[in-house]
């Protein structure tokens, strides 16, 4: 049996012992998670330690996995978005819009152009709301409080448009197939203009604070690096791909939701070390910010959803109402609607990299097959190699920078 | 230049002949099945082939097919993208259900490591040649394997909940009706 089926505490005794033998020197074994607050989720790395400095490492994942895949398999296609929520929570929205889309391709539905442009805004808000989260707590590893609190305010405000748009704040379970449930009202468009208004003021702030500070600067350049090939091969994609400078974007390789009508930079980084990953997601929230902008000035009229009363619940004045409203409620809430025979894989551009959806349908009311490729899961795997030689603080900043989000990872 | 489908279709059957069929184009991407034993060959030229540069491997998955005739009751899927060029493309292969068992492509690319290690985890596939095949998101003490079809989603023998009229079994006419 090859050693590294065994349990890491296991196989790093050997290796403690002879290093004993060999020169008497005391290795350790550190276990950092499942519940370590710089790990900002659950999940356990079990570390070799030389003194300070990282030897060997494997992660343990799993932690809070809740077998998604499984209740997909078991639930009605509208049921399964509030299990989107749950994987990158930092990004809800993105999730539940890359979940709609991967059913309206199994559908053949054509969206209005209105619809994509608001799913544009909301997806490129929680962006915004992922990056802020990241970069800033970032800076509270390295040890720097007042970013992360200065920020914080505005993810806040992402989330109240997200209340004014869908009702929720974290887990929003937004939208339904075919559009939205209903139209945007007056206050969340002012609530995007203020925010817009507001955030960049903030945001430049932020960067000051960072981006050329010395002891910031110390703590991420050439920490937890990793070159472009590398990168590739394990499947990174998102900022982490980027910041090893590949410019590879989901939203722009293979367009989703109208991205081709909007003007924006893909930013790349050079080294893929902590400092690139940073200036990366900082760059992309700028760029975030001019496609809402964009996408609020050609915003075209018209209908919020896509005319399919097979799939969208018509209005309740009509249920209590109309005869055929009533029929085509109770179907869609009993999940019996027609869905070809099919298989569809569709990716959006999520908050940490390409999330993907894999679905195969066979006809019946639920999901054959739902797989969900989730970025976190893939490319977590590469952080015991990049830390592998490196002191345990810059495993922290590393691990932060990832933004390995647990609910993602462990679907 | 963009790399038509056609073009992949006729390197692979030049090369590789009868282990690479059932050629489709499904919704936006191009699907074929690769027999079991010559995954690790197929997937090395999509990857090295001056043409074809299949340089990404999004994603691995299983699926089980437990309807099937024996020899196709478990399935690996694939997803490969070309960033070059710009196309997907996503190829099966069909597994024996009393023994799945398939070569690993941890030597092709480094992410498929953890990706087989969900996949032996949930469906109980071997990969033949993993370096560190154990299982990852359950515990390790786990006898079974959870995304099997056999697997209920909840403790069949429950009473306390009768979830029927709710539209989330999917097989109502096996719930005895009280």
């Amino acid at each position: 049996m090859s050693d590294l089926l065994l349990p890491p505490e296991h196989r790093y005794a050997k290796q403690i012992e002879e290093r004993r033998n060999e020169d008497g020197s005391e290795l350790s074994v550190l276990n950092l998670g499942p519940t370590h607050p710089a790990t900002h989720g659950i999940f356990q790395n079990i570390l070799l330690m030389d003194g300070e400095r990282i030897l060997d490492g494997e992660g343990t994942v799993g932690y809070i996995h809740r077998a998604f895949e499984k209740i997909a398999e078991n639930r009605p296609f509208y049921q399964i978005t509030p299990l989107t929520d749950r994987m990158n929570y930092c990004s809800a929205p993105i999730n539940n819009m890359g979940w709609w889309m991967t059913l309206e391709k199994a559908l053949d539905i054509e969206v209005p152009k209105r619809v994509q442009y608001l799913r544009v805004i909301i997806m490129e808000l929680a962006r915004i709301a992922d990056h802020i989260i990241c970069n800033s707590v970032l800076g509270v590893d390295t040890g720097a409080l007042t970013g992360f609190l200065y920020v914080f305010q505005y993810r806040e405000k992402i989330y109240e448009i997200y209340e004014e748009i869908c009702g929720a704040r974290l887990t929003t379970n937004m939208g339904r197939i075919g559009g939205f449930e209903r139209d945007w009202s007056p206050a969340a468009f002012k609530k995007i203009n203020e925010f817009l208004e507001e955030f960049p003021a903030i945001w430049t702030e932020f960067e000051n604070l960072l981006t050329r500070n010395r002891i910031f600067m110390d703590r991420t350049i050439n920490v937890g690096p990793i070159s472009a090939e590398k990168a590739m091969s394990y499947g990174f994609t998102g900022p982490n791909l980027r910041a090893a400078g590949i410019d590879y974007d989901v939203r722009v390789i293979t367009p989703y939701s109208s991205y081709e009508d909007f003007e924006f930079n893909v930013p790349v980084g050079k080294s893929g070390d902590t400092y690139d990953r940073f200036c990366v997601r900082n760059a992309e929230v700028w760029e975030s910010l001019s496609i809402i902008r964009q996408a609020l000035d050609k915003l075209p009229e018209g209908p919020y959803h896509a005319n399919v009363p097979d799939y969208y619940l018509p209005p309740k004045e009509d249920v209590y109402n109309n005869m055929e409203a009533l029929i085509y409620h109770f179907k869609i809430v009993m999940g019996e609607v027609p869905v070809p025979k099919t298989e569809v894989y569709h990716a959006v551009e999520g908050g940490n990299g390409e999330l993907g959806f894999y679905l195969i349908t066979d006809g019946s009311r639920t999901p054959y097959r739902l797989h969900f490729r989730r970025p976190c899961f893939i490319y977590y795997q590469a952080f015991n190699d990049m830390v592998r030689g490196q002191m345990l603080s810059d495993a922290i900043a590393t691990l932060s920078s990832l933004n390995v989000i647990a609910g993602e990872l462990d679907a | 230049m963009a790399l038509e489908t056609s073009v992949i279709q006729d390197k692979l059957t030049a090369k590789f002949g009868d282990n690479v069929t059932g050629f489709i184009q499904q919704k936006d991407i191009f699907s074929f099945e690769v027999a079991s034993d010559s995954m690790n060959e197929v997937m090395r030229f999509l990857k090295e082939d001056d043409v074809l540069r299949f340089n990404f491997l999004t994603d691995i998955c299983g699926v089980h097919y437990p309807d099937s005739e024996k020899e196709r009751q478990f399935a690996v899927v694939y997803h490969m993208h070309n960033w070059m060029d710009n196309v997907r493309i996503r190829f099966k292969c069909f597994l024996n259900g009393d023994n799945p068992e398939i070569e690993t492509a941890t030597n092709l690319f480094l992410g498929a490591n953890w990706q087989e290690r969900e996949t032996y985890d949930f469906y109980g596939i071997i990969f033949k040649g993993h370096p560190q095949l154990k299982r990852i998101l359950n515990m390790d003490e786990m006898e079974s394997f959870p995304m099997r079809k056999e697997f209920p989603l909840e403790d069949g023998g429950r009473t306390d909940k009768d979830d029927r009229f709710f539209g989330r079994t999917p097989d109502n006419a096996n719930n005895n009706l009280k």
